[in-house]
Formats: C-alpha cells, sequence, structure tokens
C-alpha cells in the first residue's frame, strides 16, 4: 500500500487531493478490524505513540488512543496543564524531553495555532496535529469525509452546510478546506460576528441566514458555540441564537429528505440543535464517533516510518 | 585637523550637497568641506567610493535598561547601534521602571555617559507608569533631557488625557510619539486581521485599531496646535489620514519601520514569532502604500522599533510569545538593498529618512554636516555584499526575521562626535 510521502499531518491545508482519498480508503479498509472478534492488527508492533494533551479532550483522545491500540502500538498519554501560562517548562523543552524517548509519532493536542508546526520543526517524530488553537483539527475533516462518503457515495458536487462558531471553530476551517479541495459545494453559516474576514477565501458562500444553507443542502455540519473562545460578546443571548441559528425540527422541514446532519460534539441540545434532530434517522452523528477511529488508524499507519522526514512547508 | 575624510561622495540634503569632497573635523565638529583639503589630518580616512552621511538616527528603539538587562542593555544596544551605522538613538521609556520621572531620565543619560559610544536620547512616557490615566512629570524630564514623550507599547486609550498631554507638551515643543492603537478593537490579537489570521487560526488586529487612533491624533492636534508623530504606521488608510492632515497644515509627522515596508501577513505561515511585532505585518496592499509613501515623501523617518527579546522569552507558542524584533544592525543594509539599489529612492531621501528628519523632529542639533555642526557621519559602502547573520550581532538578543538575508550595501564607519566609534 502506498504511503503519506511527508513527515507530519499538521492541517488539511498542505494535503493533496490525492493525499486525502488515499487517508480515506485506507481508513476504509481498517474500518473492518472493528468488527473483528478480535479489533486488533500488528501494524504498528514495537512502535511508540505519545499523546500530548495540553488541552482537555476526552473525545479525541480516546478516539487516538483506541486507533493506537488495534494498530498494536506502544502508548504514553501526556496530559499537561496550560491553564496558566507559567514559568514552568516551555513546548519546545517538553518536546525535546519527550523526543529522548524515541516516539515514532506524536500526537498533539494545544490550545495555541502552530504549537504542532513547531513541534515538527524541532521533532524528529512525526507529528499529528489533534487540534491546535482555532486553527486545524486535520483528523476530524477526514473522519467527516469518511462518513460523508459512506452515506452519500462521494463528496464531489455536495452541498455541505457548515453553521455555527465558525470563528472560535477549528473544524469549520479544517472541513471548509477539505470539502472545497474534494469538490463539494461548501456554504458557511453563522451570526456575522463569527464569520472571519476573508473565510470565502478558503473556498465557502457565506451567509447569515440559516434558511438558505439549509435549502437543499445534501449536509448540515452543525457547530457548537465555543463560550470558551470567547472573550466578549458576539451574539445578543443564547436564546436569540438559538432563534435565529438553532437546528429544529421546524427548520429541517425545509431541507431535503436526504439531508443528513452532522455534528463533531459535544453537543448543546437546546442550543445548536434540538434533541429531535440529533437523534432522529438522519443524524450520522454517532457514525462520526466509529469513523473517527477508523480515519486515525489510516493517518497512524500512513505516516507510521516517516520519522526523519523534513517537514513540508506550509502551504500559502 | 582631527580627522580627514578623503574624497568620499557626501550625501547631505541640508546643504543640497552631493558631490565627491575632503571632509576635515577638528574638536568634534565639521572644520571644513573642500575639494582638497590641504591640511594633513592626524587621521586620515580614505573614503573613496564611500558615501559620507550626517550621522543616522534611529528615533524608535528599546535598550530594556533598567529592568530587562538580559535581553538588551544601553552598552550592547549602542554598540549594535554604531554596528548598524546609528549615530544616535531615542530610547523608548517602557523600561522596568517606566521612564517617566527625571530620576530613570538621568539614570539613563548618566549611564549613558559611561558606556555608550553614540548619543543617547531619552524619550520620556506620556503618563505615569505610561498607564494612560495620569500625565507624568513631562517638564522635569524635559529640563533632564527628554526629546519627545510617548507611552510606546501602550497607546494612551482616554481621550481627554491625550488632549491634555498634547496641550501641555506644547510647553517644551516636545513631540508627542504615539503609538496608535484602540485596546478594544485590537482585542487581544497577535497578527493582522485578514485572510492569513483567518487561515491559520490566529486572533486578529484589527487594522482599524491604528487608523481610528491616526484619525484621533489628527484632529487632537489640529486642536492643539501640538507637533505629533505617528510611531510605525502600518496600514494604507493610517498614512492617508497622515497625509491629508499634512496637508490641512497640521504638525504631524510620521515613521515606517523597515520590516511593515518588506515584510507581509503572508509570512507568518511558518508561525514563526520572528514575524510577530506591535503593529503587525500588514497586507501586500498596505506595504504597496507605505513604500509609495517611502518615495513620495509622505512617510518623514524610518526607525527601526528595535526591541530585544531574549531567547527564552521569544521561543513560544506563536499567541503566548512577546512582540517585536530587533532592527538596529540590519536596518540600513535593508534599506540600501530593497530601496536604494532598485532606484526607488535615491541616497538624498535616505539621508532625510535616516538623519535630516528624526533630528529635525526631535529638535537635535544634527542631521547635517555643515560647517561647525557635530561631526557625527554615518559613512555607507554602497557596494558591499553582506549576509544577515544574527549570531553576529552586537545586540544582546537575536530576533530576526531578515537572518540568512543576502544584501548588498551597508554601513562601512560610524563616527560620533569626531570620535570613529565602529568601523568595519
Amino acid at each position: 500500500m502506498a504511503s503519506l510521502n511527508q513527515k507530519d499531518l499538521l492541517g488539511i491545508a498542505q494535503l493533496s487531493v490525492e493525499e486525502i482519498n488515499l487517508i480515506l480508503d485506507t481508513a476504509e479498509a481498517l474500518r473492518q478490524v472493528a468488527d473483528r472478534p478480535i479489533k486488533k492488527v500488528p501494524t504498528l508492533r514495537g512502535k511508540t505513540v505519545i499523546n500530548l494533551f495540553f488541552e482537555p479532550s476526552t473525545r479525541t483522545r480516546s478516539s487516538f488512543e483506541l486507533a493506537e491500540r488495534r494498530l498494536s502500538a506502544d502508548i504514553l498519554n501526556f496530559a499537561v496543564s496550560t491553564s496558566s501560562v507559567s514559568k514552568g517548562e516551555t513546548l519546545l523543552d517538553t518536546a525535546r524531553n519527550l523526543e529522548s524517548m524515541a516516539p515514532d509519532v506524536i500526537v498533539v493536542r494545544h490550545s495555541s495555532a502552530g504549537a504542532p508546526h513547531m513541534l515538527g520543526r524541532v521533532c524528529r517524530s512525526s507529528i499529528i496535529n489533534a487540534g491546535d488553537g482555532m486553527h486545524e483539527h486535520p483528523t476530524q475533516a477526514l473522519l467527516d469525509a469518511l462518513t460523508i462518503r459512506q452515506v452519500k457515495g462521494r463528496l464531489e458536487g455536495l452541498k455541505i452546510a457548515i453553521i455555527g462558531d465558525i470563528a472560535h471553530s477549528r473544524v469549520a476551517r479544517s472541513d471548509t478546506i477539505l470539502f472545497h479541495k474534494a469538490g463539494s459545494q461548501v456554504w458557511v453559516c453563522g451570526p456575522p460576528t463569527l464569520i472571519p474576514w476573508d473565510f470565502d477565501k478558503l473556498g465557502a458562500r457565506i451567509t447569515g441566514h440559516i434558511e438558505e444553507a439549509i435549502e437543499s443542502a445534501d449536509v448540515i455540519m452543525m457547530l457548537r458555540v465555543q463560550h470558551e473562545r470567547q472573550n466578549e460578546a458576539f451574539f445578543p443571548s443564547t436564546r436569540e441564537y438559538y432563534n435565529f441559528y438553532g437546528l429544529t425540527r421546524e427548520r429541517m422541514r425545509m431541507a431535503r429528505k436526504d439531508t443528513i446532519v452532522m455534528h463533531p460534539g459535544p453537543i448543546n441540545r437546546g442550543v445548536e440543535i434540538d434533541s429531535d434532530v440529533a437523534d432522529a434517522p438522519y443524524s450520522v452523528i454517532l457514525d462520526q464517533v466509529a469513523n473517527g477511529v477508523a480515519a486515525r488508524m489510516a493517518v497512524l499507519y500512513l505516516l507510521s516510518g516517516n520519522a526523519g522526514l523534513k517537514p513540508r512547508k506550509l502551504a500559502r | 585637523m582631527q580627522i580627514i575624510l578623503r574624497q568620499g561622495r557626501i550625501v547631505d540634503p541640508s546643504q543640497k550637497l552631493n558631490r565627491v569632497v575632503d571632509l576635515g573635523i577638528d574638536e568634534g565638529r565639521v572644520a571644513e568641506i573642500a575639494p582638497r583639503i590641504r591640511k594633513k589630518g592626524r587621521k586620515e580616512i580614505d573614503a573613496r567610493g564611500l558615501v559620507v552621511c550626517p550621522g543616522f538616527i534611529d528615533m524608535h528603539v528599546h535598550l530594556r535598561e533598567p529592568g530587562r538587562e538580559d535581553s538588551e542593555t544601553i552598552e550592547s544596544g549602542t554598540a549594535a547601534a554604531a554596528r548598524g551605522g546609528f549615530t544616535g538613538v531615542a530610547c523608548m521609556p517602557n523600561t522596568t521602571p517606566v521612564n517617566d520621572s527625571e530620576a530613570v531620565t538621568s539614570f539613563i543619560l548618566e549611564r549613558a555617559r559611561e558606556v555608550s559610544r553614540i548619543s543617547v536620547y531619552p524619550i520620556g512616557a506620556i503618563t505615569k507608569g505610561s498607564q494612560g490615566e495620569t500625565l507624568a512629570e513631562i517638564g522635569e524630564m524635559y529640563r533632564t533631557g527628554i526629546v519627545a514623550v510617548s507611552d510606546d507599547g501602550h497607546s494612551v486609550q482616554n481621550n481627554q488625557v491625550m488632549r491634555r498631554a498634547m496641550e501641555y507638551s506644547r510647553l517644551f515643543d516636545l513631540p508627542i510619539i504615539d503609538h496608535c492603537e484602540d485596546r478594544d478593537l485590537a482585542a487581544g490579537g497577535c497578527m493582522h486581521e485578514g485572510y492569513y489570521s483567518t487561515l491559520l487560526g490566529l486572533r486578529g488586529i484589527n487594522p482599524a485599531a491604528e487608523e481610528m487612533h491616526v484619525v484621533r491624533d489628527c484632529i487632537l492636534a489640529r486642536q492643539t496646535g501640538a507637533r505629533v508623530h505617528i510611531a510605525h504606521i502600518s496600514t494604507r488608510r493610517s498614512l492617508e489620514s497622515v497625509e491629508r492632515a499634512k496637508k490641512e497644515g497640521i504638525s504631524i509627522t510620521c515613521e515606517a519601520t523597515p520590516h511593515h515596508l518588506l515584510l507581509t501577513d503572508a509570512q507568518v505561515t511558518s508561525y514563526d514569532t520572528n514575524f510577530k511585532m506591535h503593529p503587525p505585518l500588514r497586507s501586500q496592499d498596505d506595504v504597496d502604500a507605505l513604500v509609495a509613501g517611502l518615495c513620495s515623501g509622505a512617510i518623514d523617518a524610518i526607525a527601526t522599533d528595535h526591541a530585544p527579546h531574549n531567547i527564552n522569552d521569544k521561543m513560544l507558542e506563536f499567541d503566548r510569545a512577546p512582540f517585536g524584533i530587533v532592527g538596529l544592525e540590519t536596518a540600513v543594509s535593508l534599506v540600501l538593498d530593497r530601496f536604494v539599489r532598485t532606484g526607488l529612492i535615491g541616497l538624498e531621501r535616505m539621508v532625510e529618512l535616516f538623519s535630516t528628519s528624526p533630528a529635525r523632529i526631535l529638535k537635535l542639533e544634527r542631521g547635517t554636516l555643515a560647517v561647525g555642526s557635530w561631526a557625527d557621519i554615518t559613512v555607507l559602502n554602497c557596494e558591499q555584499a553582506i549576509e544577515v547573520k544574527s549570531s553576529e550581532f552586537l545586540s544582546r538578543s537575536r530576533n530576526t526575521p531578515f537572518d540568512g538575508w543576502r544584501l548588498v550595501g551597508g554601513p562601512a564607519m560610524t563616527i560620533v562626535r569626531g570620535r570613529v566609534v565602529w568601523t568595519v
């Protein structure tokens, strides 16, 4: 099987369509491991993976950990609190320390955009970005694409509406870049205060009206409002937000019959999505979770063995 | 005669001079300029092929002493300045403690007398502790030797305080140097707000944060008659406002830094913190406007905003690292290579930007080589190929985005009051 000719997975922006398809095809093949009585393959036996999480995370970290275990890697979990900018160990020192343990892959999540890029420059091991600030969350976009491909059979030509807090969402960025590369028609929707400048240049159409986003959409991707990243008021109240941007059953009536609803989680029932919608048959939120493990297995598999390659230049 | 510089090309816009001549120095002052000086100098300098200019003045540097001597000291910062071709620097008051009193001003001046081979012109704070609330003792500092006031790094947010500062500064005819930024609009950002901040997921600094304060300063300068100087101007619209105000006769000037003239926000894609500065690197459109202003005369001076940061502080995640880069040891070569060599500006204009204008704005008896004036001289070699090597900097800090750049042209000798303080 082919492999990715790069050391790190820092973002979707640096991947070609061929590389994205390679990861998705690989994930498709690896997905069957979950259906076996013994859910393990020896692919990464003898390889060491460090999970370095500077931000609290349950779902992404568990998903990576499960992916690593199913591939038989040796795992080291490192949770670092950075709640206060302390005079403690710097990111680079932490990285150098971990490097001395000779890992093959470091999976990193950090609240600062670009932190994995900094590690990628100094580390021999492959760096996988598991979410950096408001920048990218590439494995989430890959699992989203995998899920859509399974249901719809393709990404090309689909209308995909991403609705919610676009500004603070790394998922919105990675998803938009991936879907645009794959030939989908990406719509981004939210209050104008939560749409960053020039987001259209990432390949999305922008609207402030949810009806316009939902109309004839094949996929609706709901994002939660990230109160923890906001240090000012972007909209008047949660109530008003729900009234204008909440995905309700009534609004779903405007959608096509075969529209699917997605959400990267964690969902806030009654804020951006109604329970009725989240639990409806057209919701594939739980398929996303299952696919997360497969997508991450694929990335781990395709990057393992690439430690020591020169870091790839960032795309402009 | 103390020193004779033989057959250099003297470029001195103050005398409309651009000719190959001899220049004699005696008792620290320019004694004679003539095609051939017959007398012998105690020191004879062969300046053939070199350009002899009135001493360059960097009107915006941070020397970090007192308080952050791990990043820079008056000694190391002025040594870096001399190496960079500067005969004088104006140092910003954001030290620890802030230069908001006569005591700190005299400390800086005394320390400079002890360790600096170039002139140090302190800038006092506008407000106590640069907190933006109550006026600092501007008069006392003026008597001690400040050349301007500024709350650089923290723009004065309160418009009434700024108005009072402008009114009060007129008493001493001190320029107010404003780092223009509305704090609320800047919203804790760490790079220019635009396509790249969106792509990179970094909080943006809205350019309107600068532009609104520039407009505010124009309005208040008109009303009060104060002399206002806009520090490190960085956007097209800021510059347009300054130009408009100048046309209306308002007493306003501005400076630009080499990095805002040469780099754009696209460079931040590497997340290299040496591209993090305040104001941030702007869009290509802004850079184009600044370069046009450099040529047209809309920009009065080039200043470096030399901001040394110890490597441990600077090598952090992008949003956590401090703002600023060093500039003293790269500015002259960058301008020679990128603007003079390319024909965008002439040497006369370069001397205006680095010497004549800063001296005029700060009212220093400098910026000219007229007979009788202080012999502060920057000698340039326009043909010399150099490679920027941060490891060779005399500054204590290495935070430059220009490391490894190959440039043609640079300082060859720095003379302060008739004393050669640095030579290649």
